[in-house]
């Protein structure tokens, strides 16, 4: 139990109970909430194998399935969007991913923005599909898709500035 | 048998991830039918306690409306009372023996939803306190669902505002039913389908609950007619019913039970056979 272990779970415990205490019910225009534990997903350390992250993103979004009452569509989205972090790291930032060298809080601010958008397009678009699972609401998908990404993103990227230490 | 292990090792995050993918979209599969969302959901301790916490501190913000609201719901009891004409001995009152159809427990909503195309609630009401599946949900004001998993201190109520939900309705004023459904789009209002086109309706009308599901007795207010059309076979009307609760807002809830429930469903299960 190291100083990083420790400070993950608390981040782990922190979004969840935020997520569900607050975000679950911002309900903007009636419909749109952001998502923002994915940030958990997001941030999670590049080293650890990437079985550990699967199974970690596995329970959290089990956990926010179990307090919206959702059956299992947090779980799938947030265990695709761990299965396909590695690609999105790629794409967005590129060489330093190969060299295993990315700091998420020193990292350009175009290549973290690409990053998360990527991702919460990627992860509410599983999301939606799931919830409302009828291919003829595929406009309704996509709406909600983009709006709620809009909301997720802005949030994400304020929260992942607002939380780093040393930007300068 | 190397080759298959080596295929395991080599493909292990695919193969875990398929894994949790599968179990994931078994318990989303699951929870789109109606009365199977078992495993997962936020009647428990856990869950329960959280949002617990959360209503007790947010409680207090709205204790001024909540008492607004039962200083309405007594105005409109006292006066049925007055004109009902009889006096109520409140002296006599065994607890013990119901003289009616319908048990009342009164509950705190902890948790409500209404942006999803399934919304559910999670009340501090359970097992406890004997709520079981199948006991209708109302407020002063109207119908809000069915209680669907229960535990031993919460229970999660399948709110109208929900695709699986059928709720038996009918207008006021005859009775010509319908079954009340919800098309995802607004919290404000759902639909009642299959209504007769025979039935004389009118944009304003009352919709109450029918007397033929064992869940809710008859009459418990729906919401009013605020438009219909008759569907593509002209044979029935749709009717838009604006609901008179809030969805997006509730407090205090009543849950029902029909005592009698296990009566009808086993003489209707003899017709089946």
């Amino acid at each position: 139990m190291n100083n990083t272990a420790v400070s993950h779970i608390i981040r782990f415990v922190l979004l969840l109970l935020a997520q569900v205490v607050i975000f679950n019910h911002v309900n903007f225009l009636g419909y749109i909430n952001p998502y923002i534990y994915i940030i958990f997903i997001l941030l999670f350390p590049i080293r650890d194998t990437r079985l550990s992250l699967l199974l970690v993103s596995f329970l959290l979004g089990v956990l926010v399935d179990m307090f919206s009452d959702s059956g299992g569509v947090h779980a799938a989205a947030a265990v695709t969007l761990a299965y396909a972090r590695p690609v999105l790291l790629k794409t967005s930032f590129g060489m330093l991913y190969e060299h295993h060298n990315i700091k998420f809080n020193s990292s350009e601010l175009g290549n973290l923005i690409t990053y998360v958008t990527l991702s919460a397009v990627l992860h509410h678009f599983i999301l939606f599909s799931l919830e409302i699972f009828n291919i003829s609401s595929i406009i309704l998908i996509l709406k909600k898709t983009l709006f709620s990404s809009i909301f997720t993103i802005l949030l994400s990227v304020l929260l992942i500035i607002l939380f780093s230490r040393n930007r300068k | 048998m190397q080759q298959i292990f080596n295929f395991v090792i080599r493909n292990k995050t695919f193969l875990l991830f398929l894994l949790l993918f599968s179990i994931a979209l078994a318990l989303t599969i699951q929870s789109h039918s109606y009365h199977r969302s078992k495993f997962i959901n936020s009647a428990n301790g856990l869950t329960g306690g959280v949002y617990g916490t959360v209503n007790s501190v947010g409680q207090y913000f709205d204790l001024k409306d909540e008492n607004e609201l039962l200083a309405e719901e007594n105005k409109t009891l006292r006066q049925r009372l007055f004109n009902l004409g009889v006096s109520v001995d409140s002296s006599f009152v065994d607890s013990t023996y119901v003289n009616g159809k319908y048990m009342v427990v009164v509950g705190d909503v902890y948790k409500n939803s209404y942006s999803l195309s399934n919304n559910y609630l999670t009340i501090n009401k359970g097992k406890k306190d004997s709520v079981q599946q199948d006991f209708g949900v109302i407020t002063s004001k109207g119908i809000v669902g069915i209680v669907d998993n229960t535990s031993k201190n919460y229970a999660t109520v399948l709110s109208i505002l929900s695709k699986k939900s059928r709720i038996n309705a009918q207008l006021k004023a005859t009775n010509h039913i319908g079954s009340l459904t919800w098309n995802g789009d607004s919290p404000e209002t759902t639909q009642l389908m299959d209504v007769s086109k025979f039935a004389p309706v009118k944009v304003g009308d009352t919709i109450v609950t029918g007397g033929e599901s064992s869940i809710f007795p008859k009459g418990i207010g729906i919401g009013t007619i605020s438009s219909f059309e008759t569907d593509i076979s002209g044979d029935t009307y749709t009717i838009q019913v604006r609901l008179f609760n809030d969805m997006t807002n509730l407090g205090k809830i009543y849950i029902l039970e029909n005592l009698d429930r296990r009566e009808i469903l086993n003489l209707q299960s003899t017709i089946d056979e």
